[in-house]
């Protein structure tokens, strides 16, 4: 194993309350607080232990994203990755691209294991990591909870509906990680300096011989519809009566 | 005419409850004709379970040893070639849909629309942003195949009494070895399923501990529910994976469900919002589990849920 390759995406942050534009136009962007996908966090910090425990292991984090972006770079660097490719895109890429961007830096980079959370919380598609392990024409072990590297194998237990399962895949790999993997590390500020130092290159789409295509256009973005407010019970007594008179239990 | 091939979802014995679900979203496209693909080792019971789902024209069998489990990798490349002869390929929002429609969609070199809520028209369709806090109304271009995930929770089951046809199928498909099962542990219960009960029983971190999830079980019991977790709970390790209930983990639609010392974060709530009935149990009456719960009351949740479970026995 020398090489992994971590799939990070900029997102609004996990504790921004998303608020739709009142024309409809699409949610609330300007001023709101980015920060790296939770799950792609995840995902780099379990190709960090990986390269600790194995050593002499490359780790490469790379992004689709616009300029800024190469702030959540800088932080998947300052957690340790070697260096970072953003492949600057002004517009927002859908799943199927971003899966054929990172087909291109797969077979510029040869990883053995690719590495993405499995949805970003922004569009919550869940597809770029199944879609890559199609074009890629490699295994994909989706929901990971634990992955063990042996040899030119990965045994990964995923987090299924019905509990846990248990795959084998041949490497070259790719692995969507789920909450429980692991819980990424804090950065330190002297690495946030060393990461400052660390090599990130821009690309763009054109370059990797990609084209944003439009699969899907958003008519209107709307806010979900509310429930009323119920009401307050004062004891045990009221609520079971309560549920007894509306048919409930 | 509209045509949609939907994946069942089964596990050798019977039909996850899911497809059908799939089915009445699948109908609500204009001109639908729909057929299910089963794939397994021996397919034939729930192959005519599939084939009495109502509305449903065609049952697909697809029979082969390397079927036994559902891997992606192994089942993505015989959907592919199915694929040609319908306008729509259709998956429930499970583990299992998640899993495998992507691989699906990218082999075909479509895009997916993930979690259908809503059909508005053959390529027009709802689905869910941001944990919900936003529902886009999205248009696929009709040249292309479309693929999508339904999120279940958004359609009701079509009713059984369907009479569809049953063809065994075999396709000449060459299926890659790279990756292959290896075993599967799931939490051996007598409740209901989670996804599909009409009652559930949910608890949250206040529980404290996994051992004191059995005042749940026992509620539970009483109510012939289903036992849920608040990620705070599965994280903490008081309750397993599969009882999560939230954006990452199950999105259900219960007649009531029971929220028991869960605080109500966001991403649980996404999970929750399509429960007919809510009630919140919780010390905290600022919790914003309450600003969605239909009863609340504040209270020690060990003194209320034995209590509760106590008058249920009366």
């Amino acid at each position: 194993m020398q090489k992994i390759m971590v799939c990070i995406k900029r997102v609004v942050d996990y504790n921004v309350r998303v608020r739709v534009k009142p024309d409809g136009s699409g949610v609330m962007l300007d001023g709101v607080k980015m920060s790296v996908n939770p799950f792609d966090e995840i995902a780099l910090e379990e190709a960090l232990r990986i390269k600790e425990r194995v050593g002499n292991i490359e780790v490469v984090a790379v992004s689709i994203g616009v300029a800024d972006t190469q702030q959540q770079l800088r932080t998947a660097l300052a957690m340790g990755a070697d260096r970072a490719i953003l492949v600057q895109s002004e517009v927002a890429v859908e799943p199927l691209t971003a899966a054929q961007t990172f087909l291109a830096l797969a077979k510029k980079e040869n990883p053995d294991l690719i590495f993405l959370g499995k949805q970003a919380i922004d569009d919550d598609a869940n597809q770029t990591g199944q879609m890559l392990a199609a074009l890629w024409e490699r295994p994909q072990a989706t929901y990971a909870s634990k992955v063990e590297i042996g040899g030119e194998k990965a045994t990964v237990t995923r987090e299924i509906d019905a509990g846990l399962e248990t795959i084998e895949v041949d490497l070259p790999a790719v692995v969507t990680v789920d909450l429980r993997l692991n819980e990424p590390r804090y950065v330190k500020l002297p690495d946030i300096m060393k990461a400052k130092k660390k090599p990130l290159d821009v690309t763009s789409l054109e370059a990797l011989g990609v084209s944003a295509t439009v699969f899907l256009k958003t008519i209107k973005t709307e806010p979900p519809a509310q429930r009323q407010k119920g009401v307050m019970v004062k004891d045990v007594t009221e609520l079971f009566g309560a549920l007894k008179k509306k048919g409930l239990i | 005419m509209n045509k949609v091939l939907i994946i069942g979802e089964h596990d050798g014995k019977t039909v996850n409850p899911a497809t059908a679900k799939c089915v009445t979203c699948a109908a609500a496209i204009p001109d639908a004709e729909i057929t299910i693909v089963v794939f397994g080792a021996d397919t034939s019971a729930v192959a005519a379970q599939a084939a009495a789902i109502a509305g449903v024209k065609t049952v697909l069998r697809v029979d082969r040893p390397e079927n036994e489990h559902p891997l992606a990798a192994i089942l993505a490349p015989q959907v592919t070639a199915l694929a040609a002869d319908y306008t729509h390929v259709f998956g429930p929002s499970t583990s299992f849909g998640k899993d495998l429609l992507p691989r699906v969609a990218a082999l075909l070199g479509v895009p997916q629309v993930s979690d259908l809520m809503a059909v508005e028209g053959a390529y027009k369709f709802r689905r869910p942003i941001y944990a919900g806090n936003a529902i886009v109304t999205v248009e696929a271009d009709a040249a292309r195949k479309l693929v999508a995930t339904v999120r279940v929770a958004s359609f009701e089951a079509t009713a059984g009494g369907g009479t569809a046809a049953v063809e065994s199928k075999s396709l000449s498909v060459a299926l890659p070895s790279h990756t292959r099962y290896v075993g599967a542990k799931s939490g051996s219960t007598d409740r209901p399923d989670l996804q599909t009960a009409a009652r559930v029983v949910s608890g949250g971190r206040a529980l404290a501990s996994a051992d004191n999830f059995k005042i749940l079980y026992s509620l539970a019991d009483k109510l012939g529910a289903a036992v849920g977790a608040s990620r705070a709970a599965v994280d903490a390790g008081y309750a397993p994976n599969e009882m999560q209930v939230g954006q990452t983990g199950k999105i259900i639609s219960p007649e009531i469900y029971i929220a028991i010392g869960i605080s109500g974060a966001i991403q649980h709530l996404t999970g929750i919002k399509d429960a007919r009935t809510i009630v919140a149990i919780n010390k905290d009456g600022e919790a914003p589990i309450f600003e969605v719960a239909d009863y609340g009351l504040v209270g020690d949740l060990f003194q209320i849920v034995p209590e509760l479970e106590k008058m249920l026995g009366t």
